[in-house]
């Protein structure tokens, strides 16, 4: 596939640019993805794809450029006009009503008439001709929020599907899978793209572009720098593309970092760092994210890397040792102090104790996005004296802040920036180095480089590795095997709210990926 | 070009609430027109009310001084993401504590020591008003716009009865009390400039401005220089935020919801001690809900909040004149033309901002038109 002399694009975009302010996010870029093809858009974060998807969605308006679909011009004011273009976009998030069947939640929006029996009637007989034309097949009486992540996702394709989408536009579709389930989602896209729908994949994991697409675009700072037929290039040559020179290096798993042994409790006299967490919590978000019983223990100077697929309790066990979620049972040992429902500990005071704390919800917990970059970089820890006695200090504040952006290379590094104008990577930079800054005994780290571009994830691992060689001790918890195997010294899997088994970081991805989905449970009797 | 940026902060801040004002205006002055006078002269009649001598200028002032404390309270609340929708209410049982502090004490104590006193009182009525529906939000889910809008009602109903039974002054005919001693009475506007020597027509101008401009202080270093200001900010900008950071929510929202009180009651202490010196009935006077207005015009910054505050004064005491001038024009006229920049300054806030956008395009243009248009005549 060479871009810009197929005879007829499904898309074609020609010199398209978009700027946020001062920010170019897309320039000049021009492309050409083939009818029937699945084309993949790779790039760090922060390159532009996403703000490219969004305008091909007409989620947002070029500054210059034109479109075209089909061959046919195309000025989108917004996605009603991509949707009846043929246009579809599956979110990374889904979109879905949990409690609906798949009939129900496929009609959703799309009913066309007033009363529901008909519209339903209609869902349902289109799910059975698209599952005869692309082999995509799903119960359409099962209830949405009964199904694994794997086939809620085939759910989010067929509502786009059944609104007569020609054109699929998939945003990170894997983050939230097993592997197992990736490969069936590629095993479905492939049977689109062969029923004549234009697939576009937008990752950052070359894994997947190089198993799943026909074609790749690699993005950088807004600009296409390349594409390539698949087959002509390799991981090693995507990565240099989508980061410049030292793509290799960074990208696949650090070998010398990664076997190195664990520091010894003994080594740590007095228990200074040693703590054992036990906790057993019920939480009550709907079966699945149920917590039953977690033990574990986490000793100085060591990562413990939490493995699992989303909404295993993994976000959950993170609160409860954050004093974010009440303890429904059991204890949290730390150090002296012991944490039972009955004398719970608020964040603040888990702060005070040595608990720092990277939430997974960066935009949730993390940081306020109308606070400035200093104002956010003191969350938490606000009440340290050092920013004033009595009033809050806001150029002591603006001081330390411009220090943390120096030493994790937060960009702009401008203390006065609106958190919420900070990319994703420098937003994370900043919330991890407030957390570091504190000096924590215990970091709890969740999702530490969800949403970050390669060169920050380098800089976000040298600093979680260089915390555990001083003897602060980590928990963990990712989405990334890869990110899990390159940092983690054990491995917990955790499946449904329970440790479904312990292995260790070397562990193959087989056998982490069985204990993901369950079919390696041993230990539990359910 | 820059189409659909963002605005400078100045041209956010300033401009934007100017010509959203200046939207609504003009939308008052169609209706205006519609009753077959000339806006021109409505406008003329208005600012000749409020604003054409030191007398009218004393209202004015006076009537502002009671939506800054209110339009204080809601914004206060509003920076932690609550909605204070019970100001009215605050403010009855401010003027209602300070009016109690009055009549039990002003036989006893001398002035300079009363008035603190009172004004205390003013202060802890109007938050204890106020702890009932945060307490009741922090610990059962109770909703604060609905409790603060019921105690309202509460507030008015206690006051009625207090008057009517309680404290009404023995042989009055009005449900009134007995009128404070002198000691209990704010010192005159008129009167202190009287005594610098300059003169000054009377109006009910009094301390209580000089209150209201020192709480507009307090709560700018209240909001953005302390540790109190900074949580409840992240509060309401965040909650989840909050959470994370361990900042006690149910604590702070009773905290909060408490200063917001008693800045609203501190209306009572305009009304009571400042001019009516007395405990009368209705002193609120919608002052309560004229704050969540200030508040929104002001976007929630005790500058603007000043400023709308002066606004606010302006069509109240321009309005109250306006009828003697121009017939046809009643008070209620005003009440439109404050609705009118309630919905353009508050459920339309930031309208404008398309037309701020374009002058700024056209200012720069002509700007650089101006800049480069010698070089390219010598070119």
């Amino acid at each position: 596939m060479s871009p810009g002399q197929t005879a007829q694009a499904a898309i074609e975009l020609r010199g398209v640019s978009k700027s946020f302010g001062p920010v170019k996010a897309v320039r000049d870029v021009s492309l050409a993805i083939p009818d029937g093809a699945v084309a993949g858009i790779v790039g760090e974060n922060g390159a532009g794809k996403s703000t490219l998807m969004n305008l091909v969605y007409g989620l947002v308006s070029p500054d210059a450029g034109e479109m075209l679909v089909r061959g046919r011009e195309a000025v989108l004011s917004g996605p009603g006009d991509a949707i009846r273009l043929g246009i579809g976009m599956v979110h990374q998030h889904f979109m879905l009503v949990d409690t609906f069947t798949v009939a129900e939640n496929v009609a959703l929006g799309a009913e066309g008439s007033a009363l529901l029996r008909p519209s339903l009637a209609a869902a349902r007989r289109a799910l059975g001709r698209i599952a005869d034309e692309h082999g995509l097949r799903v119960d359409p009486d099962a209830i949405v929020g009964d199904l694994p992540v794997g086939e809620q996702q085939r759910v989010e394709i067929l509502k786009v599907l059944y609104r007569g989408a020609r054109i699929l536009i998939l945003d990170e579709p894997t983050a939230v899978l097993t592997p197992g389930e990736t490969d069936a989602l590629f095993r479905v896209l492939r049977g689109l793209s062969a029923g004549g729908v234009t697939v576009v994949l937008v990752t950052h994991k070359l894994r997947e572009i190089m198993a799943a697409t026909d074609g790749v675009f690699v993005m950088r700072g807004g600009r296409l720098v390349a594409s390539r037929p698949t087959r002509e290039t390799s991981p090693g040559e995507l990565a240099t593309l989508m980061i410049g020179d030292h793509g290799r290096s960074v990208l696949l798993p650090d070998a010398t970092s990664r076997r190195r042994p664990a520091v010894q409790p003994e080594g740590f006299p007095g228990d200074a760092g040693v703590h054992r967490p036990h906790a057993e919590a019920a939480a009550a978000s709907g079966p699945r994210s149920t917590q039953h019983a977690v033990s574990l223990d986490l000793r100085a100077g060591e990562i413990v890397g939490v493995a699992g697929v989303a909404g295993n309790g993994q976000g959950e066990l993170l609160e409860v040792l954050a004093g974010m979620r009440p303890l429904a049972g059991g204890r949290i040992g730390l150090g002296g102090r012991e944490v039972t429902p009955a004398a719970p500990c608020d964040p603040a005071a888990m702060r005070a104790l040595g608990v720092a704390h990277v939430p997974e919800h960066r935009h949730r917990h993390g940081i306020v996005e109308e606070f400035t970059a200093a104002e956010t970089a003191i969350l938490g820890y606000e009440a340290d004296p050092g920013l004033g006695r009595r009033r809050l200090d806001g150029r002591a504040a603006e001081r330390s802040c411009a220090g943390l952006m120096a030493r994790f290379d937060v960009r702009p590094p401008d203390p006065r920036h609106l958190s919420g104008r900070f990319s994703g990577g420098n937003q994370q930079k900043l919330v991890i180095g407030r957390e570091i800054s504190a000096r924590p005994r215990i970091l709890l780290v969740g999702q530490p480089t969800r949403g970050v571009d390669i060169g920050a994830i380098a800089a976000i691992h040298r600093e979680i590795r260089a915390l555990r060689d001083e003897g602060c001790a980590i928990l963990l918890v990712s989405a990334e095997l890869d990110e899990i195997a390159a940092l983690a010294d054990r491995v917990l899997v955790m499946l449904r709210g329970r440790i479904a088994g312990e292995v260790p970081a070397d562990a193959d991805p087989e056998t982490l990926g069985l204990l993901m989905s369950g079919a390696g449970r041993e230990r539990d009797a359910a | 070009m820059r189409a659909g940026g963002t605005l400078p902060r100045w041209a956010e801040l300033g401009l934007v609430p100017l010509l959203d004002v200046l939207c609504a205006f003009l939308a008052a002055a169609l209706v205006v027109l519609a009753i077959g006078v000339s806006p021109l002269a409505v406008l003329r009649a208005i600012l000749a009310g409020a604003l054409g001598d030191a007398g009218a200028l004393g209202y004015t002032l006076y009537y502002a001084t009671n939506f800054v404390f209110t339009g204080l309270a809601v914004a206060l609340a509003f920076h932690a993401g609550l909605f204070n929708i019970g100001g009215e209410g605050q403010a009855i049982l401010g003027g209602l504590g300070t009016g109690l502090v009055a009549l039990a004490l002003d036989r006893v104590l001398p002035g300079w020591l009363l008035l603190p006193v009172a004004i205390a009182a003013a202060a802890l009525f109007g938050a204890g008003w106020a702890a009932i529906p945060a307490w009741l939000q922090a610990r059962r889910g109770s909703h604060i716009v609905i409790t603060t809008i019921m105690f309202n009602f509460i507030a008015a109903a206690l006051l009625v009865y207090l008057l009517v039974n309680v404290l009404i002054a023995p042989g009055s005919m009005s449900p009134e009390t007995r009128a404070f001693q002198p000691a209990a009475s704010l010192p005159l506007a008129h009167d202190g400039l009287r005594a610098l020597g300059f003169a000054a027509a009377p109006s009910p101008l009094n301390a209580s401005g000089l209150v209201a401009l020192a709480a507009a202080a307090a709560v700018w270093f209240t909001l953005w220089h302390t540790r109190f200001g900074y949580r409840l900010r992240v509060m309401g900008l965040n909650p989840g935020a909050a959470l994370y950071a361990g900042i006690p929510i149910g604590r702070m929202t009773v905290g909060v919801l408490c200063l917001s009180g008693a800045l609203a009651g501190m209306v009572g202490i305009n009304e009571i001690l400042g001019v009516q010196h007395r405990l009368i009935l209705n002193f609120s006077a919608g002052y309560g809900f004229g704050g969540i207005a200030v508040a929104l015009m002001g976007r929630n910054h005790p500058a603007g909040i000043v400023l709308a505050s002066l606004l606010f004064g302006i069509l109240n005491q321009g309005g109250a004149e306006i009828s003697f001038d121009i017939p046809a024009v009643s008070r209620e006229m005003v009440t439109v033309i404050q609705g009118l920049v309630i919905l353009f300054s508050g459920a339309l806030a930031g309208f404008s901002r398309p037309l701020a956008r374009g002058l700024l395009a056209f200012a720069g243009a002509a700007l650089s038109r101006r800049a480069g248009a010698p070089a390219s005549r010598e070119g």
